[in-house]
Protein backbone atom coordinates (compact mmCIF):
# COMPACT_ATOMS: atom_id res chain seq x y z
CA UNK A 1 0.00 0.00 0.00
CA UNK A 2 1.50 3.46 -0.89
CA UNK A 3 1.87 5.85 1.98
CA UNK A 4 -0.64 7.95 2.65
CA UNK A 5 0.51 11.57 2.70
CA UNK A 6 -2.19 13.94 4.35
CA UNK A 7 -3.00 17.67 4.20
CA UNK A 8 -1.84 18.50 7.39
CA UNK A 9 1.84 16.86 6.99
CA UNK A 10 1.52 13.65 9.22
CA UNK A 11 3.39 10.80 6.61
CA UNK A 12 2.27 7.93 8.36
CA UNK A 13 -1.22 7.67 9.19
CA UNK A 14 -2.36 4.26 6.91
CA UNK A 15 -5.04 5.43 5.26
CA UNK A 16 -7.63 3.16 7.28
CA UNK A 17 -6.84 4.91 9.90
CA UNK A 18 -6.53 8.53 8.92
CA UNK A 19 -9.08 10.89 10.76
CA UNK A 20 -10.23 13.88 8.61
CA UNK A 21 -7.48 16.87 8.53
CA UNK A 22 -8.36 19.33 10.44
CA UNK A 23 -8.35 23.15 8.85
CA UNK A 24 -6.80 24.60 11.94
CA UNK A 25 -5.54 23.37 15.47
CA UNK A 26 -2.99 21.50 17.10
CA UNK A 27 -1.97 17.88 16.20
CA UNK A 28 0.00 15.70 18.40
CA UNK A 29 1.80 13.10 17.33
CA UNK A 30 4.08 10.46 18.17
CA UNK A 31 2.64 9.90 21.23
CA UNK A 32 3.91 6.64 22.52
CA UNK A 33 1.09 4.25 22.16
CA UNK A 34 -1.60 3.49 24.73
CA UNK A 35 -0.70 7.34 26.16
CA UNK A 36 -3.30 9.38 24.23
CA UNK A 37 -6.13 9.72 26.84
CA UNK A 38 -2.90 10.73 29.43
CA UNK A 39 -2.07 13.22 27.18
CA UNK A 40 -5.76 14.70 27.14
CA UNK A 41 -5.84 14.37 31.20
CA UNK A 42 -2.58 16.74 30.92
CA UNK A 43 -4.17 18.96 28.53
CA UNK A 44 -7.02 19.34 30.47
CA UNK A 45 -9.36 18.07 28.01
CA UNK A 46 -12.25 16.20 29.22
CA UNK A 47 -15.27 14.93 27.86
CA UNK A 48 -17.45 18.04 28.63
CA UNK A 49 -14.88 20.17 26.09
CA UNK A 50 -16.85 22.46 23.25
CA UNK A 51 -13.59 21.47 21.34
CA UNK A 52 -13.71 18.74 18.19
CA UNK A 53 -10.79 16.31 19.55
CA UNK A 54 -9.87 13.26 17.59
CA UNK A 55 -7.73 10.59 18.76
CA UNK A 56 -5.88 7.68 17.05
CA UNK A 57 -4.49 4.96 19.04
CA UNK A 58 -2.04 2.47 18.34
CA UNK A 59 -1.27 2.98 14.82
CA UNK A 60 1.89 1.24 13.15
CA UNK A 61 4.76 3.22 13.30
CA UNK A 62 8.36 3.40 12.10
CA UNK A 63 9.39 5.54 14.85
CA UNK A 64 7.56 4.06 17.95
CA UNK A 65 6.07 0.29 16.85
CA UNK A 66 2.53 1.71 18.34
CA UNK A 67 1.95 5.32 18.30
CA UNK A 68 -1.00 7.49 19.48
CA UNK A 69 -1.99 11.21 17.63
CA UNK A 70 -4.32 13.59 19.24
CA UNK A 71 -5.63 16.16 16.79
CA UNK A 72 -7.85 19.28 18.70
CA UNK A 73 -9.26 21.26 16.20
CA UNK A 74 -9.30 25.47 16.36
CA UNK A 75 -6.88 25.50 19.60
CA UNK A 76 -3.42 26.12 19.39
CA UNK A 77 -1.93 25.04 22.44
CA UNK A 78 1.01 26.90 23.93
CA UNK A 79 4.46 26.18 24.42
CA UNK A 80 4.20 25.53 28.47
CA UNK A 81 1.03 23.08 27.69
CA UNK A 82 2.56 20.81 25.11
CA UNK A 83 5.86 20.89 27.15
CA UNK A 84 4.38 19.15 30.09
CA UNK A 85 3.58 16.13 28.01
CA UNK A 86 6.84 15.44 27.90
CA UNK A 87 6.00 13.93 30.87
CA UNK A 88 4.49 10.65 29.72
CA UNK A 89 5.14 11.10 25.55
CA UNK A 90 8.61 12.57 25.29
CA UNK A 91 8.75 11.66 21.58
CA UNK A 92 5.81 13.60 20.55
CA UNK A 93 5.66 16.19 18.07
CA UNK A 94 3.33 19.38 17.82
CA UNK A 95 1.90 20.40 14.90
CA UNK A 96 0.00 24.13 14.56
CA UNK A 97 -2.15 23.54 11.77
CA UNK A 98 -3.59 27.36 10.03
CA UNK A 99 -5.90 26.45 7.25
CA UNK A 100 -5.24 22.56 6.61
CA UNK A 101 -1.18 23.52 6.68
CA UNK A 102 1.14 22.69 9.40
CA UNK A 103 2.79 26.55 10.14
CA UNK A 104 4.78 25.30 12.68
CA UNK A 105 6.15 21.93 14.44
CA UNK A 106 7.77 21.20 17.21
CA UNK A 107 8.98 18.97 19.72
CA UNK A 108 8.52 18.73 23.48
CA UNK A 109 10.44 19.62 26.07
CA UNK A 110 9.95 19.44 29.74
CA UNK A 111 10.69 22.48 31.90
CA UNK A 112 12.49 22.78 34.86
CA UNK A 113 9.46 22.53 36.90
CA UNK A 114 6.11 21.70 36.83
CA UNK A 115 3.31 22.94 38.40
CA UNK A 116 -0.12 21.38 39.02
CA UNK A 117 -0.10 18.22 36.49
CA UNK A 118 1.39 15.21 38.70
CA UNK A 119 0.54 14.85 42.62
CA UNK A 120 2.93 13.86 44.71
CA UNK A 121 3.01 10.18 45.44
CA UNK A 122 3.78 10.96 49.19
CA UNK A 123 0.31 10.10 51.36
CA UNK A 124 1.97 12.22 53.97
CA UNK A 125 3.30 15.09 51.53
CA UNK A 126 1.83 18.33 52.80
CA UNK A 127 0.85 18.73 48.88
CA UNK A 128 -1.90 15.93 49.06
CA UNK A 129 -3.72 18.11 52.04
CA UNK A 130 -6.18 20.72 51.95
CA UNK A 131 -3.91 23.78 52.02
CA UNK A 132 -4.00 26.58 49.13
CA UNK A 133 -0.62 25.39 47.67
CA UNK A 134 -0.29 23.73 43.74
CA UNK A 135 1.58 20.20 43.46
CA UNK A 136 5.11 21.24 42.54
CA UNK A 137 7.73 19.04 40.41
CA UNK A 138 11.25 19.64 39.88
CA UNK A 139 12.53 17.80 37.07
CA UNK A 140 15.71 16.47 38.05
CA UNK A 141 16.23 13.95 34.68
CA UNK A 142 14.08 13.73 31.28
CA UNK A 143 15.37 10.35 29.94
CA UNK A 144 13.95 8.82 31.71
CA UNK A 145 11.93 11.30 33.65
CA UNK A 146 12.51 11.61 37.39
CA UNK A 147 10.48 13.97 39.51
CA UNK A 148 11.51 15.40 43.00
CA UNK A 149 8.49 16.68 44.80
CA UNK A 150 9.47 20.60 45.96
CA UNK A 151 7.69 19.80 49.33
CA UNK A 152 8.82 16.54 50.71
CA UNK A 153 11.55 16.21 47.81
CA UNK A 154 10.34 12.71 47.78
CA UNK A 155 11.41 11.21 44.19
CA UNK A 156 9.06 10.20 41.56
CA UNK A 157 10.29 8.18 38.63
CA UNK A 158 7.74 5.66 37.21
CA UNK A 159 3.93 5.10 37.50
CA UNK A 160 3.87 9.08 35.98
CA UNK A 161 0.21 8.76 34.56
CA UNK A 162 -1.09 7.42 37.86
CA UNK A 163 -0.41 10.53 39.43
CA UNK A 164 -1.80 13.18 36.99
CA UNK A 165 -3.96 15.77 38.10
CA UNK B 1 24.80 45.56 70.19
CA UNK B 2 27.10 47.35 68.16
CA UNK B 3 28.88 45.92 65.09
CA UNK B 4 31.95 46.20 62.93
CA UNK B 5 34.70 45.46 60.64
CA UNK B 6 38.13 44.62 61.18
CA UNK B 7 40.49 45.04 58.00
CA UNK B 8 42.60 42.50 57.24
CA UNK B 9 45.58 45.29 56.12
CA UNK B 10 44.47 45.10 52.74
CA UNK B 11 42.11 48.22 51.66
CA UNK B 12 38.60 47.11 51.21
CA UNK B 13 38.99 43.50 52.08
CA UNK B 14 37.39 42.78 55.72
CA UNK B 15 37.82 39.55 57.22
CA UNK B 16 36.54 39.23 60.52
CA UNK B 17 33.43 41.30 62.09
CA UNK B 18 32.81 41.72 65.21
CA UNK B 19 29.79 41.17 67.56
CA UNK B 20 30.35 43.78 70.69
CA UNK B 21 28.06 42.81 73.48
CA UNK B 22 27.77 44.50 76.57
CA UNK B 23 30.28 41.67 77.59
CA UNK B 24 32.41 40.31 75.15
CA UNK B 25 33.27 40.48 72.03
CA UNK B 26 33.23 37.70 69.25
CA UNK B 27 35.20 37.53 65.92
CA UNK B 28 34.12 35.44 63.13
CA UNK B 29 34.71 35.95 58.94
CA UNK B 30 32.28 38.75 57.74
CA UNK B 31 30.78 36.27 55.11
CA UNK B 32 29.27 34.05 57.79
CA UNK B 33 27.16 37.57 59.04
CA UNK B 34 25.83 38.02 55.94
CA UNK B 35 24.95 34.32 54.02
CA UNK B 36 22.09 33.37 56.48
CA UNK B 37 20.44 37.31 56.24
CA UNK B 38 16.44 36.24 55.83
CA UNK B 39 16.97 32.80 54.89
CA UNK B 40 15.19 29.77 56.21
CA UNK B 41 16.42 26.37 57.50
CA UNK B 42 14.70 23.87 55.99
CA UNK B 43 16.70 20.85 54.54
CA UNK B 44 20.23 20.35 54.87
CA UNK B 45 20.48 19.60 51.04
CA UNK B 46 20.37 23.33 50.31
CA UNK B 47 23.58 23.54 52.84
CA UNK B 48 26.66 23.55 51.23
CA UNK B 49 30.35 22.72 52.77
CA UNK B 50 31.53 26.26 53.57
CA UNK B 51 28.01 27.30 55.08
CA UNK B 52 27.82 24.04 57.46
CA UNK B 53 31.67 24.98 58.76
CA UNK B 54 30.21 28.40 59.53
CA UNK B 55 27.91 27.40 61.16
CA UNK B 56 29.49 24.88 62.84
CA UNK B 57 32.44 27.45 64.05
CA UNK B 58 29.99 30.47 65.27
CA UNK B 59 28.33 27.62 67.18
CA UNK B 60 32.20 27.37 69.05
CA UNK B 61 32.19 31.04 69.44
CA UNK B 62 28.78 30.85 71.40
CA UNK B 63 29.58 27.78 73.53
CA UNK B 64 29.97 30.21 76.56
CA UNK B 65 26.68 31.91 76.12
CA UNK B 66 25.19 28.53 75.54
CA UNK B 67 27.02 27.67 79.30
CA UNK B 68 25.12 30.74 80.90
CA UNK B 69 27.27 34.02 80.45
CA UNK B 70 25.04 36.44 79.78
CA UNK B 71 24.48 37.82 76.59
CA UNK B 72 21.86 40.44 74.45
CA UNK B 73 22.63 39.75 71.35
CA UNK B 74 19.27 38.80 70.16
CA UNK B 75 17.86 41.25 73.06
CA UNK B 76 13.94 42.88 71.25
CA UNK B 77 13.96 39.83 69.13
CA UNK B 78 11.30 37.11 69.38
CA UNK B 79 11.15 33.58 68.58
CA UNK B 80 7.73 31.72 68.04
CA UNK B 81 7.85 27.90 68.70
CA UNK B 82 5.10 25.97 66.53
CA UNK B 83 5.09 22.25 67.42
CA UNK B 84 2.57 20.46 65.96
CA UNK B 85 4.00 17.27 66.99
CA UNK B 86 5.62 16.32 70.69
CA UNK B 87 8.84 17.27 71.19
CA UNK B 88 11.17 18.00 74.32
CA UNK B 89 15.27 18.69 73.13
CA UNK B 90 14.25 20.74 70.73
CA UNK B 91 11.56 22.79 72.14
CA UNK B 92 13.28 23.50 74.88
CA UNK B 93 16.69 23.57 73.17
CA UNK B 94 15.46 26.67 70.64
CA UNK B 95 13.90 27.80 73.80
CA UNK B 96 17.07 28.16 76.08
CA UNK B 97 19.29 29.56 72.74
CA UNK B 98 16.74 32.19 72.63
CA UNK B 99 16.53 33.04 76.24
CA UNK B 100 20.40 33.23 76.67
CA UNK B 101 20.86 35.23 73.82
CA UNK B 102 18.61 38.26 75.63
CA UNK B 103 15.55 37.34 72.99
CA UNK B 104 12.02 36.08 73.73
CA UNK B 105 9.70 33.00 72.89
CA UNK B 106 5.98 32.58 71.81
CA UNK B 107 5.00 29.25 71.96
CA UNK B 108 1.66 27.81 70.21
CA UNK B 109 0.93 25.67 72.69
CA UNK B 110 -1.60 22.16 72.60
CA UNK B 111 -3.15 22.52 68.82
CA UNK B 112 -6.12 21.51 70.49
CA UNK B 113 -6.50 24.87 72.32
CA UNK B 114 -5.23 27.05 69.13
CA UNK B 115 -7.08 28.32 66.18
CA UNK B 116 -5.64 24.71 64.38
CA UNK B 117 -8.29 23.22 66.31
CA UNK B 118 -10.81 25.22 64.40
CA UNK B 119 -9.30 24.12 60.92
CA UNK B 120 -7.00 27.09 60.43
CA UNK B 121 -4.46 26.35 57.40
CA UNK B 122 -1.09 25.78 58.59
CA UNK B 123 -0.51 28.73 56.16
CA UNK B 124 -2.96 31.31 57.29
CA UNK B 125 -1.45 30.14 60.98
CA UNK B 126 2.12 30.98 59.70
CA UNK B 127 1.12 34.33 58.18
CA UNK B 128 -0.85 35.57 61.15
CA UNK B 129 2.62 34.10 63.76
CA UNK B 130 4.97 35.46 61.39
CA UNK B 131 3.23 39.12 62.30
CA UNK B 132 3.94 38.46 65.71
CA UNK B 133 7.55 36.89 65.95
CA UNK B 134 11.21 37.38 64.26
CA UNK B 135 11.50 33.79 63.30
CA UNK B 136 9.57 30.65 63.38
CA UNK B 137 10.60 26.87 64.71
CA UNK B 138 7.57 24.76 63.35
CA UNK B 139 7.83 20.89 63.81
CA UNK B 140 4.69 19.27 61.75
CA UNK B 141 4.03 15.74 61.19
CA UNK B 142 3.36 16.23 57.25
CA UNK B 143 6.62 16.10 54.96
CA UNK B 144 7.22 19.62 53.47
CA UNK B 145 4.98 21.38 55.97
CA UNK B 146 8.59 23.47 57.00
CA UNK B 147 8.58 24.35 53.31
CA UNK B 148 4.89 25.73 52.81
CA UNK B 149 5.35 27.37 55.67
CA UNK B 150 8.64 29.08 54.48
CA UNK B 151 6.18 30.30 51.23
CA UNK B 152 3.84 32.25 53.25
CA UNK B 153 5.93 33.71 56.62
CA UNK B 154 7.25 36.93 56.22
CA UNK B 155 9.79 35.97 58.78
CA UNK B 156 12.56 33.20 58.66
CA UNK B 157 11.69 29.84 59.20
CA UNK B 158 14.06 26.45 61.08
CA UNK B 159 12.52 23.45 60.27
CA UNK B 160 12.61 21.16 63.90
CA UNK B 161 11.19 17.69 61.69
CA UNK B 162 8.57 17.66 59.06
CA UNK B 163 7.03 14.04 59.75
CA UNK B 164 9.81 11.14 58.38
CA UNK B 165 11.37 14.38 56.12
CA UNK B 166 14.10 16.84 57.25
CA UNK B 167 15.57 17.98 60.89
CA UNK B 168 18.49 19.93 59.52
CA UNK B 169 19.03 21.91 63.23
CA UNK B 170 19.51 17.84 64.72
CA UNK B 171 22.42 17.19 61.68
CA UNK B 172 23.86 20.53 62.35
CA UNK B 173 24.43 19.45 66.14
CA UNK B 174 25.17 16.17 65.26
CA UNK B 175 28.62 17.28 63.27
CA UNK B 176 29.05 19.65 65.96
CA UNK B 177 29.15 17.03 68.06
CA UNK B 178 31.23 14.64 65.36
CA UNK B 179 34.04 17.95 64.81
CA UNK B 180 34.37 18.34 68.47
CA UNK B 181 35.08 15.04 69.85
CA UNK B 182 35.93 13.32 66.49
CA UNK B 183 36.62 14.49 63.41
CA UNK B 184 34.91 15.18 60.33
CA UNK B 185 36.86 14.63 57.65
CA UNK B 186 37.67 10.70 56.02
CA UNK B 187 35.40 10.06 59.04
CA UNK B 188 34.28 6.25 59.35
CA UNK B 189 30.71 6.20 60.87
CA UNK B 190 28.05 2.91 61.49
CA UNK B 191 24.30 4.43 61.43
CA UNK B 192 22.64 1.91 63.18
CA UNK B 193 18.69 1.07 63.75
CA UNK B 194 15.57 2.97 62.25
CA UNK B 195 17.31 4.02 58.59
CA UNK B 196 14.42 4.05 56.49
CA UNK B 197 11.97 5.93 58.56
CA UNK B 198 14.66 8.18 60.83
CA UNK B 199 15.34 11.22 59.46
CA UNK B 200 18.09 12.14 61.32
CA UNK B 201 20.02 9.33 59.77
CA UNK B 202 19.15 10.36 55.85
CA UNK B 203 20.14 14.41 56.43
CA UNK B 204 22.97 13.31 58.63
CA UNK B 205 24.29 10.85 55.79
CA UNK B 206 24.25 13.67 53.16
CA UNK B 207 25.71 16.67 55.03
CA UNK B 208 28.56 13.54 55.70
CA UNK B 209 29.08 12.90 52.16
CA UNK B 210 30.10 16.67 51.96
CA UNK B 211 32.98 15.70 54.01
CA UNK B 212 34.39 12.42 52.01
CA UNK B 213 32.81 10.05 55.37
CA UNK B 214 32.98 6.51 54.85
CA UNK B 215 29.32 5.23 55.83
CA UNK B 216 28.49 2.06 57.09
CA UNK B 217 24.00 1.53 57.58
CA UNK B 218 23.42 -1.41 59.86
CA UNK B 219 19.69 -2.46 60.27
CA UNK B 220 16.95 -5.14 60.38
CA UNK B 221 16.15 -5.78 56.51
CA UNK B 222 12.96 -3.96 56.53
CA UNK B 223 14.29 -0.99 58.13
CA UNK B 224 17.01 0.01 55.21
CA UNK B 225 17.98 3.32 54.05
CA UNK B 226 15.83 4.29 51.25
CA UNK B 227 17.30 3.77 47.92
CA UNK B 228 17.06 7.23 46.32
CA UNK B 229 18.79 8.12 49.55
CA UNK B 230 21.51 5.69 48.89
CA UNK B 231 21.58 6.14 45.11
CA UNK B 232 22.42 10.19 45.94
CA UNK B 233 25.49 9.30 48.72
CA UNK B 234 26.68 6.71 46.00
CA UNK B 235 26.22 9.66 43.07
CA UNK B 236 28.66 12.43 45.82
CA UNK B 237 31.13 9.77 45.95
CA UNK B 238 30.70 8.16 49.39
CA UNK B 239 31.15 4.59 50.06
CA UNK B 240 28.42 3.14 51.60
CA UNK B 241 27.63 -0.41 52.68
CA UNK B 242 25.12 -1.93 54.62
CA UNK B 243 24.99 -4.75 56.87
CA UNK B 244 22.59 -6.58 59.54
CA UNK B 245 24.44 -7.23 62.09
CA UNK B 246 26.34 -4.40 64.05
CA UNK B 247 29.08 -6.84 65.89
CA UNK B 248 30.94 -6.98 62.26
CA UNK B 249 31.54 -3.04 62.35
CA UNK B 250 31.75 -1.93 65.89
CA UNK B 251 35.31 -2.61 66.04
CA UNK B 252 36.10 -0.27 63.45
CA UNK B 253 34.45 2.32 63.15
CA UNK B 254 35.03 6.09 64.58
CA UNK B 255 31.80 7.06 65.06
CA UNK B 256 28.69 4.67 66.35
CA UNK B 257 25.09 6.33 65.60
CA UNK B 258 22.64 4.85 67.42
CA UNK B 259 18.94 5.37 66.49
CA UNK B 260 15.36 4.23 68.01
CA UNK B 261 13.12 2.26 66.16
CA UNK B 262 10.15 4.54 66.02
CA UNK B 263 6.89 3.05 66.74
CA UNK B 264 5.08 6.09 65.87
CA UNK B 265 6.50 5.71 62.02
CA UNK B 266 5.06 2.30 61.21
CA UNK B 267 1.99 1.77 59.69
CA UNK B 268 1.27 -1.60 60.77
CA UNK B 269 2.33 -2.17 64.39
CA UNK B 270 3.07 -6.12 63.96
CA UNK B 271 5.79 -4.82 61.52
CA UNK B 272 6.99 -2.69 64.26
CA UNK B 273 7.09 -5.33 66.90
CA UNK B 274 9.27 -7.41 64.48
CA UNK B 275 11.84 -5.16 64.93
CA UNK B 276 12.17 -3.40 67.84
CA UNK B 277 14.98 -4.29 70.03
CA UNK B 278 17.17 -5.26 66.83
CA UNK B 279 20.05 -3.72 68.68
CA UNK B 280 21.05 -3.50 72.17
CA UNK B 281 24.58 -1.69 72.62
CA UNK B 282 26.09 -2.91 76.24
CA UNK B 283 29.72 -2.43 77.20
CA UNK B 284 30.76 -5.54 76.68
CA UNK B 285 30.00 -4.87 72.98
CA UNK B 286 32.30 -2.41 73.26
CA UNK B 287 35.66 -4.30 74.44
CA UNK B 288 37.07 -4.16 71.51
CA UNK B 289 36.03 -0.93 70.16
CA UNK B 290 38.77 1.73 68.76
CA UNK B 291 39.76 3.82 71.97
CA UNK B 292 38.50 6.96 70.30
CA UNK B 293 34.95 5.85 69.36
CA UNK B 294 32.07 8.02 70.07
CA UNK B 295 28.55 6.91 70.53
CA UNK B 296 25.63 9.10 69.60
CA UNK B 297 22.41 8.91 69.62
CA UNK B 298 19.15 11.61 69.12
CA UNK B 299 17.68 10.70 72.01
CA UNK B 300 15.05 9.64 72.96
CA UNK B 301 16.59 5.94 73.51
CA UNK B 302 14.45 3.21 74.54
CA UNK B 303 16.63 -0.06 74.69
CA UNK B 304 19.02 0.63 72.46
CA UNK B 305 21.67 1.63 74.48
CA UNK B 306 22.10 -0.07 77.62
CA UNK B 307 22.58 2.78 80.64
CA UNK B 308 25.95 1.00 81.95
CA UNK B 309 26.82 2.31 78.13
CA UNK B 310 26.49 6.10 79.77
CA UNK B 311 29.46 5.87 82.14
CA UNK B 312 32.39 4.78 79.05
CA UNK B 313 34.45 7.31 78.08
CA UNK B 314 32.62 6.54 74.64
CA UNK B 315 28.63 7.95 75.48
CA UNK B 316 28.86 11.18 73.89
CA UNK B 317 24.59 11.14 73.61
CA UNK B 318 23.98 13.66 76.51
CA UNK B 319 26.96 16.09 75.54
CA UNK B 320 25.47 16.41 71.84
CA UNK B 321 22.05 16.43 72.92
CA UNK B 322 23.28 19.97 75.00
CA UNK B 323 25.40 20.89 71.81
CA UNK B 324 21.58 21.34 69.76
CA UNK B 325 21.76 25.17 72.20
CA UNK B 326 25.05 26.70 70.82
CA UNK B 327 24.13 24.93 67.04
CA UNK B 328 20.55 26.76 67.35
CA UNK B 329 21.80 30.00 68.82
CA UNK B 330 24.16 29.88 66.12
CA UNK B 331 21.38 30.00 63.23
CA UNK B 332 19.22 32.13 64.97
CA UNK B 333 22.02 34.67 65.38
CA UNK B 334 22.39 34.22 61.51
CA UNK B 335 18.82 34.68 60.51
CA UNK B 336 17.78 37.01 62.81
CA UNK B 337 20.82 39.02 64.53
CA UNK B 338 23.26 39.78 61.94
CA UNK B 339 22.43 42.93 60.90
CA UNK B 340 24.16 46.27 61.88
Amino acid sequence: MAEAVSRDGLRDEPRELRVKPIKNGTVIDHIAGGQALNVLKILGISGTTDATVSVVMNVESGKLDKKDIVKVEDRELKEDEVNRIALIAPAATINIIRDYKVVEKRHVDLPGEIVSVVRCQNPNCISNTSEPIKSRMLVKAKNPVLLRCIYCEQPLTDRLAEYLI
Amino acid sequence: MSLGFRSSGMAGDPTVFLIISRRSIIFFPVEMATMFKKRHVLSMREFSREEIDSVLDLASSLEPFARGKKSDMLAGKILALLFFEPSTRTRMSFETAMKRLGGGVINLGPAEGSSISKGESLADTVRVIGGYADALVIRHPKEGSARLASEFSPVPVLNAGDGAGHHPTQTLLDLYTIKKDSRLEDLSIALVGDLKYGRTVHSLAYALSLYGADITLVSPLSLRMPEPIKSDLSSKGTRVRETCDLNEVVNNVDVLYMTRIQRERFPDPVEYKKVASSYRLTPEFLANARKNLIIMHPLPRVDEIAPAVDATFHARYFQQSFYGVPVRMALLKMLIGGGA
